[in-house]
């Protein structure tokens, strides 16, 4: 029974990082095909049929690349930083529900890696701990633009906390449970919890581009005015891995949106599935679903990235204190007084 | 298995608090102060109280700490503008800290060794039982406490404020 347990986690585990690397890999990829589609361009088509080995060959480039490290840094922060940004980025998913309890042979497994009942709080913490990577890193390189960077990063960071805090407690008044597992089995069919939830949605969404320093909110690695900020005495794979943990952020802020506010594996008509599919095809079904969702989310991410230019730092300031911030406590507010109202 | 990984996880705790201090880098004493609360947090699960735990880990490591960081960045401590430290101020240091030392040592020698503690309630640090308790019977210090927080910050913010000139 525990050896059963240790390779079921196990297997789970590896899963689970080997498909967010690969997802992390082709949203590179992805990222270049939507960018040139965007601006009517052919994008990467040399390596493979359609460009599909690009990915492979950047990975290629960036380990033969010549591995650098500057006199005057901090050896070993410089070091850990993009080792932590890359830890951070990988243990987000622990926590994530990916289907319903599947039937192999006659043993139930859990399709989540751990259930702990503060789930939701776990991932908050995670997704603050990002920063770290970035500010370890920028301030050990001992350059102006890096150390700018860092420190853009961290109020950065700091300032859309709160907001992303504030959006959660909002949902947690719908959902009671802080544990994720409760809050996706909750949304069974169509009750996902964006239609309760959709400002919450909006304002989590916009703290998450920020948290995951994508455009319109990369100003800690603005080419224009730091000349790519915290990643610029990074060489080789230490470059290529704060680049991926961009990705696999990207990726990890897009299964947490389709978990939380879009019914995860969860969708219209999955007990009509449910019967046509049996106990192990149907959840398996299911996680598909969620996979396409997230996709979907991953897909936005770039969409926006190349539409919209980025903002000025007092903008970016303006919008997450006086803007996001009030706009969840007045959701919080009306939130509680409905439920309150909905209780009578 | 709980005592020895308690007893591995102390030592870390006070190894990495001792480095807090003996760190002559302010950015490196930070970094060891965020180890320190890590090690905290794991305290915290070991006794079964996942609500703090969590909170300990996103508040003062994830919040707390990069505002620290923030503000050493900002700093720029160099070598040349450390403050000189005369021979004086370090000998009444070291005779200073031994007192306390000795005063520790000598209180804690009385203490003999408690048996092991057994929690009434083990659930009690689950989020739902918590927040019970703090609604249920500690609501008036809880409220009272969050007034407290708001005035603190009222200030803050009112501190930042520029004055404003009324003769001008």
């Amino acid at each position: 029974m525990e050896i059963d347990f240790v390779i079921e986690k196990f297997i789970l585990v590896t899963a689970i990082f080997a498909i967010s690397l690969v997802i992390a890999m082709y949203s590179t990829y992805a990222e270049r095909k939507v960018a040139a589609f965007l601006q009517d361009r052919l994008g990467p088509d040399r390596a493979g049929p359609f460009g599909l080995l690009q990915p492979l060959a950047d990975g290629v480039k960036m380990f033969m690349k010549e591995e650098i490290i500057p006199a005057n840094a901090n050896k070993w922060l410089f070091m850990i930083g993009p080792g932590l940004a890359m830890l951070c980025a990988c243990i987000g998913t622990a926590v994530i529900p990916w289907g319903q309890d599947m039937m192999v042979g006659d043993r139930l497994v859990k399709l989540q890696v751990t259930d702990i009942n503060v789930g939701l709080l776990y991932i908050f913490g995670v997704i603050s701990l990002g920063v770290y990577g970035v500010m370890i890193g920028g301030w050990a390189s001992n350059n102006k633009y890096s150390l700018l960077s860092s420190i853009r990063a961290a109020s950065q960071n700091i300032s859309y906390e709160i907001g992303m805090g504030l959006s959660i407690i909002a949902l947690l008044l719908v959902t009671n449970s802080l544990s994720l597992r409760e809050i996706v089995a909750q949304q069974h069919g169509w009750q996902w919890n964006v239609l309760y939830q959709p400002l919450g949605f909006i304002i989590f969404m916009v703290c998450a581009f920020a948290e995951t320093n994508r455009a319109p909110f990369d100003l800690p690695e603005c080419e224009a005015e730091l000349n790519g900020g915290y990643t610029i005495e990074y060489s080789s794979m230490k470059l290529g891995f704060y680049l991926f943990a961009e990705y696999i952020n990207m990726f990890v802020s897009s299964t947490i949106m389709a978990a939380l506010y879009f019914g995860g594996y969860n969708y219209p008509g999955m007990d009509y599935m449910a019967t046509l599919l049996g106990p192990t095809w149907a959840p398996l079904f299911g996680t598909l679903i969620f996979f396409l969702k997230i996709f979907a989310f991953i897909f936005f991410f770039m969409w926006v990235r190349w539409t919209i230019p980025r903002f000025r730092y007092d903008q970016l300031m303006n919008l997450g204190w006086k803007g996001l911030i009030p706009l969840a406590i007045a959701n919080i507010i009306i939130t509680g007084i409905v439920i309150a109202i909905l209780k009578f | 298995m709980g005592t020895s990984v308690f007893y591995f996880v102390a030592t870390l705790s006070v190894f990495f608090a001792l480095m807090v201090v003996f760190a002559k880098n302010p950015i490196h004493s930070v970094l060891y102060l965020i180890l320190t609360f890590f090690t905290f947090t794991v305290h915290y699960i070991l006794l079964n109280a996942q609500f703090l735990a969590v909170v300990n880990f996103i508040v003062y490591m994830g919040a707390i700490m990069v505002l620290f960081l923030f503000v050493l960045m900002l700093l720029n401590l160099n070598k040349e503008n450390e403050p000189n430290k005369s021979m004086v101020l370090r000998i009444i240091g070291i005779i200073a800290g031994g007192c306390l030392a000795i005063t520790l040592i000598g209180s804690l020698r009385s203490v003999a060794i408690s048996d092991p503690l057994v929690l009434k309630n083990p659930g009690l640090g689950l989020v739902e039982n918590l927040g019970k308790e703090l609604f249920g019977q500690f609501m008036l210090p809880f409220e009272l406490s969050s007034l407290l927080l708001l005035s603190a910050m009222v200030g803050a913010v009112l501190l930042t404020k520029k004055e404003e000139k009324t003769n001008g």
